[in-house]
């Protein structure tokens, strides 16, 4: 408890005692005995669907319906029952919750369930278990109790994150944080469940919530298979690159920092989660042309020939070819074409000039010079970062994009940047890099031919 | 090299196999019997705006098919809804309220609205230039009919009717016999199509399908039980939960799909950068991958043999200068171990493939005379690389016969009999069909 704050720990305990008084101050109805198994059942699928959050969206947003139990319970029990199927969150088998966490949850869902169930009953809804003749009656009292549990539910937890925001989060900060249009179509998703469940009632009895757990474990196994590959994914491409990155002993490690560093402007210019995702696989397969360079082009000390200079203009093209057929890399594929142009339009391979640059490629030329400069070179020792940033500077709106300098700046400043080991010498038989085509502060020297 | 014919005469006059034919007339035969039969006899549809309802919803859900691993297509949604018709029992009949009327459709309009449908839900596929799937239509209206004849007779007991677990029960049956059809019949197909082994196939196909079977499955009974209590409206609620299951089987097959796709673009990098001849480790993971199919290898492991086939001279990406040509089947055993270690080493810092780096790594053992044996996967390629080595992209049949009979003449120490009799087998067929 000693996270919370004094403000923090004063409004959980006002939610608390609210949702204490409301369950207590309802008179006794005639509650029989298969009151109380319906309400176990749907207790019990509550914290079924608490502690299985099925992530769908994107990374943070989790969607676990145990909302849809407390919707259920305003038709089948009342206001008083939708309360104690909320207020069973506090048993919640979320293991890091710590305990202010739980009685919060246990709280806010039991007052959330009370004014739904109120909401219900005010616009002439019937508690109890529904016969087919209630249909479609109850629709629009039903809407009205999840429009109710919506609004106390975010209202309550909203309240919470305010107090909340300067310590580490207490319920489940992401939901409110993501974006609304996701919010809205899920809390629909609630609201259908919890109907469906009311009206499988009437049929099946409590079957109902095993029919209906059924599809949604298995979306959850799909999505638990899903993240399985993606992790795996990432590992098998890193891999794959270090293995193209073995054939030279000073860019170890390259493709790797570039996708981060990508990564990290992207997010910092606002790019919505997918195209993080494909430009951090952009950043990391950007130099895989490079193995169609010729070793001894590479290795050359002394100036480029201009068929040299050619065949390294060439590695982006080349790079190309190769990922060409990754179905999903379409935007991912014009950042590593087009890594090398610049701004004032005279990069490579096309010459474009400033937006017709496409986005990708001028965040990752950014993120490329600045880690070529901060890392070993056969010529010179790695830069420190505020050397690279001061050359960075330099280049904006010559070589690189002014703007995506700034958001990298900014992103250096806040999150830091981890440089790389610095090199030992490399052992006799290891390629080296004598000119690197990525540095800016040492471009290639290339003899010009009449 | 007299046991080729049968070989020789399959691919080109015969597009449509056997299986398929036969699964086409069946489908056909039920389509056309079915709709006369309601147009006919019963002059018109029984219940009009239920059939309708659920021909909608059917077409709708084979308008949004779902891709699965291993290229196979299903329509989870039109599974479930004509699934949920063929077993639907009672309707709540919206203008009379309170009532849920019998429902009472023969099994031959069951068959009727799915088959329509269907094909409404097609057209749009056709439209857009994909692939019409007529084989998973007609393979799902065959598994539904069956499903449908037999609940049909059943709903004259009203004992059944009556009691909704005991409807329940004679439900969750019929739809995991319905599931097995559907899954025997693509078998067949996939064995027919893959030239794999029926029982591996099947087995292939219900690892796959089990999980949205399942999740199907629910979803009809849902359908069925909340339209007696909600009525027909609540079509579009009903299938919330199975629309969540869809969109993360999305995800995970098509997470699936670009690592397979990533691993073979990444694989060329040995081309691009001279190590190997062009499309070598393509070719390579394609005969591999039919060699083992031949054996009688499950997906799982062909995946996995795949990726190894796809990467196995990733290993020559450390070498300083490339082998002239590539070819490994050339360099000395020392030098081909030394690439398989590296490969695999590559391929085992990924943490996540170490049954394909093992594959890998193992390649460069002869077939004989180590103990352990390496496993099946690694004598298949390295059987198929040197066939490969040898042959190259040449269709030339006479270098294929010689480079076949080398390999043959190694089997007692190199090369594992069994593995280039698959081989051989594999490399006649398809040099009769247009690789």
């Amino acid at each position: 408890m000693g996270k919370v704050s004094r403000a923090a720990r004063l409004y959980i305990a006002a939610v608390v005692v609210a949702a204490v008084v409301l369950i207590a101050l309802m008179p006794p109805g005639d509650r029989d005995v298969r009151w109380w198994i319906k309400l176990g059942v749907l207790q019990l699928l509550f914290l079924i669907c608490d502690s299985t959050p099925t992530p769908l969206a994107s990374r943070q947003s989790a969607w676990s319906p145990s909302s849809s139990a407390t919707l259920a319970a305003v038709v089948l029990l009342g206001p008083v029952g939708a309360a104690l199927v909320g207020a069973i969150s506090v048993l919640s088998l979320r293991r890091h919750l710590i305990l202010a966490e739980r009685l919060f949850n246990g709280a806010m869902y039991a007052v959330s369930g009370y004014a739904a169930g109120r909401a219900y009953l005010a616009l002439g809804g019937i508690a109890g278990t529904p016969v087919p003749r209630y249909f479609p009656g109850i629709i629009w009292p039903f809407a009205a109790a999840a429009a109710a549990h919506v609004i106390t539910n975010h209202g309550l937890l909203w309240g919470a994150l305010r107090l909340a925001r300067k310590e580490r989060g207490l319920g489940d900060r992401s939901r409110l944080e993501s974006s609304l249009t996701l919010l809205l179509a899920s809390d629909l998703g609630y609201a259908v469940l919890g109907l469906l469940i009311a009206a499988l009632w009437t049929v099946v009895g409590a079957f109902a919530a095993v029919l209906v757990l059924v599809p949604l474990f298995v979306a959850r196994w799909a999505m638990g298979q899903f993240a399985e590959q993606q992790q795996a994914y990432a590992a098998t491409m890193e891999a794959l690159c270090q293995a193209v990155e073995t054939k030279d002993f000073y860019t170890r490690g390259h493709s790797e920092r570039v996708s981060r560093g990508s990564g990290m402007i992207a997010r910092e210019i606002g790019m919505r989660p997918d195209r993080v995702d494909a430009i951090s696989y952009a950043g990391m397969l950007h130099d895989v042309g490079k193995l169609g360079v010729p070793t001894k082009v590479l290795q050359k000390t002394g100036a480029l020939t201009e068929e040299d200079y050619a065949a390294i203009q060439l590695h982006p093209m080349r790079g190309l070819e190769i990922v060409r057929e990754i179905g999903f890399l379409d935007e991912a594929l014009t950042g590593i074409m087009h890594h090398h142009e610049r701004i004032d339009g005279k990069g490579y391979p096309m010459g474009l000039a400033a937006d017709e640059i496409p986005e990708f490629a001028r965040v990752i030329a950014v993120a490329d010079a600045f880690d070529s400069m901060t890392s070993t070179r056969s010529y010179r020792q790695a830069r420190g970062i505020r050397e690279a940033v001061e050359e960075l500077r330099r280049g904006s709106g010559s070589q690189f994009d002014p703007a995506l300098v700034d958001a990298f700046i900014a992103v250096l400043d806040r999150e830091g940047w981890r440089l790389p080991e610095p090199a030992a010498a490399p052992l006799d038989h290891q390629t080296v890099t004598a000119q690197d085509h990525d540095d800016p502060t040492a471009p290639l020297r290339v003899i010009e031919s009449l | 090299m007299t046991a080729r014919q049968p070989a020789e005469r399959w691919s080109s006059w015969q597009a449509m196999d056997s299986g398929r034919l036969l699964l086409f007339a069946a489908a056909g035969m039920l389509t056309v019997a079915a709709v006369a039969h309601t147009a006919t006899v019963h002059i018109g549809l029984a219940a009009v705006h239920v059939a309708v309802a659920f021909g909608i919803l059917i077409a709708l859900g084979e308008l949004l098919r779902l891709a699965l691993p291993g290229g196979r297509e299903a329509a989870p949604i039109a599974t479930a809804g004509a699934m949920a018709y063929a077993l639907l029992l009672y309707v709540k009949e919206l203008p009379a309220p309170g009532l849920s009327l019998p429902y009472s459709a023969s099994a031959l309009q069951v068959i009727a609205v799915a088959a329509i449908g269907m094909t409404i839900g097609a057209l749009p596929h056709m439209a857009a230039g994909r692939s019409v799937g007529v084989t998973g239509m007609a393979s799902r209206l065959v598994a539904v009919s069956c499903v449908a004849f037999i609940f049909r007779s059943l709903t004259g007991f009203h004992l059944i009717i009556d009691q909704w677990w005991l409807a329940a029960s004679v439900m969750t049956v019929l739809l995991v016999f319905g599931c097995l059809i559907d899954a025997v019949v693509g078998a067949l197909i996939r064995a027919d199509d893959l030239r794999a082994r029926f029982g591996v196939a099947l087995w292939d196909e219900l690892r796959v399908q089990w999980p949205l079977a399942l999740a199907v499955g629910a979803s009809a009974m849902i359908i069925v039980f909340a339209t007696e209590s909600m009525g027909l409206p609540g079509l579009a609620v009903f299938v919330a939960p199975l629309l969540v299951t869809q969109l993360a089987f999305r995800r995970y097959a098509g997470i699936r799909s670009t690592y397979l796709q990533t691993v073979r673009a990444l694989a060329r990098v040995t081309e691009v950068g001279g190590y190997v001849e062009s499309g070598h480790s393509h070719r390579v993971s394609v005969l591999a991958v039919a060699v083992g199919r031949e054996l009688g290898m499950t997906e799982p492991d062909l995946l996995d043999l795949e990726y190894a086939a796809l990467m196995h001279d990733i290993g020559q990406l450390a070498l300083r200068d490339p082998i002239p040509g590539g070819a490994t089947v050339l360099v000395s055993r020392g030098d081909q171990q030394r690439i398989a270690e590296l490969g695999a080493d590559v391929i085992a810092k990924a943490g996540v493939l170490d049954r394909v780096a093992e594959l890998v790594r193992c390649q460069s053992l002869p077939a004989r005379g180590y103990d352990p044996a390496p496993p099946v996967g690694s004598r298949i390629i390295r059987a198929a690389n040197a066939f490969d080595d040898l042959v190259g992209g040449s269709t030339d049949r006479d270098r294929r016969t010689a480079a076949l009979e080398r390999l043959r003449l190694d089997t007692s120490s190199e090369y594992d009999a069994g593995v280039v009799e698959a081989l051989s087998e594999v490399a006649g067929r398809r040099r009769s069909s247009r690789l």
